[in-house]
């Protein structure tokens, strides 16, 4: 059992977990992900990690409370346990000083991004955090990203805070010199992210969520085009380069079973969204 | 009883033919998830058991990579003393009703039987399988534990291998911490061999055993990230013993392998198995199959992801490389998936899949292939024939063309030397690696194999960890 120490309601449906797991706590690096196992015999999800204290022996991550089993995640309360938390999996992220780096987080990623803007930061780069999101009640954790970075941007879909969209990047990237971009969100602003950065020729680092089954290289479901190589997201990744990376098979594959999650989740609504079978 | 004399019992015809096994009739079985072959009954068992010889020098035990007793257990079960029969069997192999299952035993223990000269061998799994489910009904014993010895061993992965090394080393008096990366224990026994050939409940009960013998399991505990095996030592674990399987996928490297509906085995067992998507929705995990599966490969594996497909209600047909006869799945396997209804489609490869708008599989090219000479290890080579291929349409595709070690390990741990060609570990005969205390069996040193040449490492390796632990390490060793 892995205990949840602390549960915090970031937005509507987007919630973070901090929970009890010393060992993973223990070796924990930014761009890493954890797998989550909530009750025994359920599914098993892969989730960024978005911080880790080796003192606490905690480590949390955020979720979207979109599918069954984060649906059923998001009704767990402090005090109750995880039937188990795999990690620290993947490779962390390469954290060097580079000089001015962007970095973005969009929707629920917001909250893994701070990690890395933290880490980008105590490494000596200017860091300049974009927080994107669908509108203004979605927005979380800006206190923190000012904390953080040296500035933050703020940028939603319809406008309702900050810059509308993300077009507003290649101003930016016109006016300053920029050394990195590293992006995590959803797919399709990722590879937005990555056509807008192209033109300027900067390295962007893309942080790819292709489904995951085991997170340990043995499915293949992870499966990614980058350059001319296949490649697993969960091994050999979750990190690359975006501007070499396949989004539009990504995103194909990841809506491959979009069908049976509906359902699944579905189902799950229907029969009172309840938890009942956890224990 | 006079007719029970052993010559008697050679000669008498009637005792050529073994007790058959009943299984589910095919048309039912192809419906469900349950267990093809149903087991003896005690008659049954009996009558089996009293078909061996008793022979003075045992053929068949020479066969037994764990070294089983045989003629003594089935000498048991026609006395009726089972509990002292799972005993003996148990003294050498901690899993015995997997392996009563799943162990090819027709190429071991059957193959030297005497009986199998002139008709049937004695059929050795399936007594061993019977002892160990009458033990499962009444009552498990456990056996004392040794005084402790003070000295730590870790071993990784809880495949049949690892779980035979840490009940071995266990039953010796030392602590034993057993690492698995998955949620649940088991290895290919869990996430790989489907539920009808190995029912999950009976490998969870065998993983109790070897808990209850002091073994300190620890799952989702993935070597390499959460620790790595010098941390390991310096954490001070006296021995390592890495058992971490061969789980990475192959793949045939033709255009459109990434489109949605082709999976690898591991991703459709994984999915079928360990997360048991058979039963979706009613579990979490789903699994996505069309109505024409195409299943590539020719082995075990490649049965397994048939036989599951059809139960899940798709026309399955299987695209091998080479000829029925190179087929290196086990017949038994075979004829059950043909009786279940499988098509098998000889002498083609894949050559390129063809996806919808969707980006999901809707077809594939493959290419006729003849055979040649064997190649130097033996096996028959095989070429494409020219201007030969053909399209097939298919909205689901399994490529079961084999698997290597996964190599987190290997890039974790500096200085391990691995056969750059498979990525498997180069042991000695009894599991040592060239690193001091790290030791290393089952299918990430042999590559792909069986559940019971796994086991055999597992007890070797303990054997040679044991003398390690008590003795200090070899001198001569390179
Ligand atoms: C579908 C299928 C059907 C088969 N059918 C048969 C059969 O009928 N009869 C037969 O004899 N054999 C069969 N085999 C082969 C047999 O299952 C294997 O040879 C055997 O399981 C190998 O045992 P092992 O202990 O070496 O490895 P595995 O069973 O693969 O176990 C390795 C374990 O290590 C874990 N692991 C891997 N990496 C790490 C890490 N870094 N840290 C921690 N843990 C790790 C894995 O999760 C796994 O649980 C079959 C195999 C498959 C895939
Ligand atoms: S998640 Fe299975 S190989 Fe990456």
């Amino acid at each position: 059992m892995y205990r949840i120490v602390a549960k915090e309601r970031l937005a509507y449906k987007h919630t973070l977990f901090t929970v009890e797991a010393p060992d993973i706590a223990a070796k924990a690096r930014p761009g890493q992900f954890l797998i989550v196992v909530p009750k025994e015999g359920g599914e098993r999800v892969p989730l960024s990690l978005c911080a880790y204290d080796q003192e606490a022996g905690t480590v949390s991550f955020a979720f979207h409370e979109v599918g069954r089993t984060t649906k059923e995640l998001g009704t767990l309360q402090e005090g109750e346990g995880l039937f188990n938390v795999t990690g620290p999996l993947g490779n962390p992220s390469e954290v060097r000083r580079y000089g001015r780096v962007l970095c973005i987080g969009g929707g629920i990623m917001i909250a893994p991004a701070l990690l890395q803007a933290r880490a980008l930061k105590e490494a000596g780069n200017e860091v300049i955090t974009i927080l994107a999101c669908r509108s203004a009640e979605f927005l979380f954790k800006r206190e923190e990203a000012e904390r953080v970075s040296d500035r933050v941007l703020i940028a939603s879909d319809d406008g309702t805070v900050g810059e509308r969209g993300l077009d507003f990047l290649t101003d930016l990237l016109a006016k300053d010199r920029i050394d990195r971009c590293t992006v995590i969100g959803p797919v399709v602003m990722m590879k937005r992210v990555c056509e807008l950065t192209r033109p300027f020729a900067v390295p962007t680092i893309v942080s790819l969520t292709p489904i995951m089954i085991d997170g340990m290289g043995m499915c293949g479901a992870c499966r990614v085009t980058v350059g001319d190589r296949m490649l697993f997201g969960c091994v050999d990744g979750p990190e690359f380069d975006g501007h070499r990376t396949n989004f539009d098979e990504l995103i194909k594959r990841q809506r491959s079973m979009l069908p049976e999650e509906r359902l699944s989740s579905m189902l799950w609504e229907h029969k009172g969204g309840c938890a009942c079978g956890r224990r | 009883m006079a007719g029970d004399e052993p010559s008697r019992r050679r000669n008498d015809r009637a005792l050529d033919e073994d007790v058959p096994m009943p299984r589910q009739d095919p048309k039912e079985r192809v419906k469900n998830f349950k267990e093809v072959a149903l087991g003896y009954t005690e008659e049954m068992a009996v009558a089996e058991a009293r078909r061996c010889l008793k022979c003075k020098s045992p053929q068949c035990q020479k066969g037994c990579p764990v070294e089983v007793p045989i003629p003594q257990f089935i000498d048991c079960i026609v006395q009726g003393r089972y509990e002292e029969g799972i005993a003996l069997i148990k003294s050498k192999n901690a899993l015995p009703a997997v392996c009563g299952r799943v162990c090819p035993q027709e190429q071991q223990c059957q193959m030297n039987c005497v009986r199998g000269k002139r008709g049937d061998p004695v059929n050795i799994g399936r007594l061993e399988r019977f002892l160990a489910d009458w033990e499962r009904e009444h009552g498990v014993r456990v056996p004392e534990r040794p005084a402790a010895t003070g000295r730590r061993v870790a071993i990784i992965g809880a495949g049949p291998s690892g779980l035979t090394a840490a009940s071995d080393l266990a039953r010796l008096g030392h602590g034993v911490t057993l690492f698995e990366a998955l949620h649940v224990a088991g290895g290919v026994l869990m996430y790989g061999i489907p539920e009808f050939r190995l029912p999950k409940e009976i490998v969870q009960r065998e993983v109790e055993y070897v808990q209850s013998l002091g073994v300190d399991l620890r799952l989702g505990n993935v070597i390499g990230r959460i620790a790595t095996i010098p941390e390991l030592l310096e954490q001070g674990y006296d021995a390592v013993y890495i058992a971490s399987g061969a789980g990475l996928p192959q793949w045939t490297g033709c255009p459109g392998e990434n489109l949605g509906g082709i999976y690898s085995a591991n991703e459709f067992l994984i999915r079928a198995n360990l997360m048991k998507a058979y039963r979706f929705p009613e579990t979490d995990t789903p699994l996505r199959i069309g109505k024409h599966v195409v299943v590539i490969g020719g082995g075990n594996v490649a049965m397994d992801c048939a036989r599951i497909s059809m139960r899940l209600g798709a026309k399955v047909c299987l695209n091998y490389r080479r000829s029925r006869n190179e087929l290196p799945a086990r017949r038994e396997e075979i004829e059950n998936a043909e009786e279940e209804g499988l098509t098998c489609n000889f002498l083609n490869a894949p050559a390129e899949f063809y996806g919808d708008e969707k980006g999901w599989v809707r077809a594939m090219r493959c290419t006729c292939m003849e055979l040649t000479e064997p190649d130097e290890r033996g096996r028959t080579g095989v070429r494409p024939i020219a201007c030969s291929d053909f399209e097939m349409e298919t909205d689901t595709v399994i490529v079961a063309i084999g698997q290597t070690p996964n190599p987190i390990i290997q890039r974790t741990t500096e200085g391990l030397r691995t056969n750059p060609r498979n990525g498997t570990i180069i042991v000695d005969e009894d599991g040592r690696t060239n690193l001091e205390g790290v030791f290393a069996g089952g299918d990430v040193a042999t590559g792909a194999a069986t559940v019971i040449s796994a086991m055999g490492a597992g007890k070797r390796t303990a054997r040679a960890i044991h003398e390690y632990l008590t003795t200090g390490p070899r001198g001569d060793r390179t």
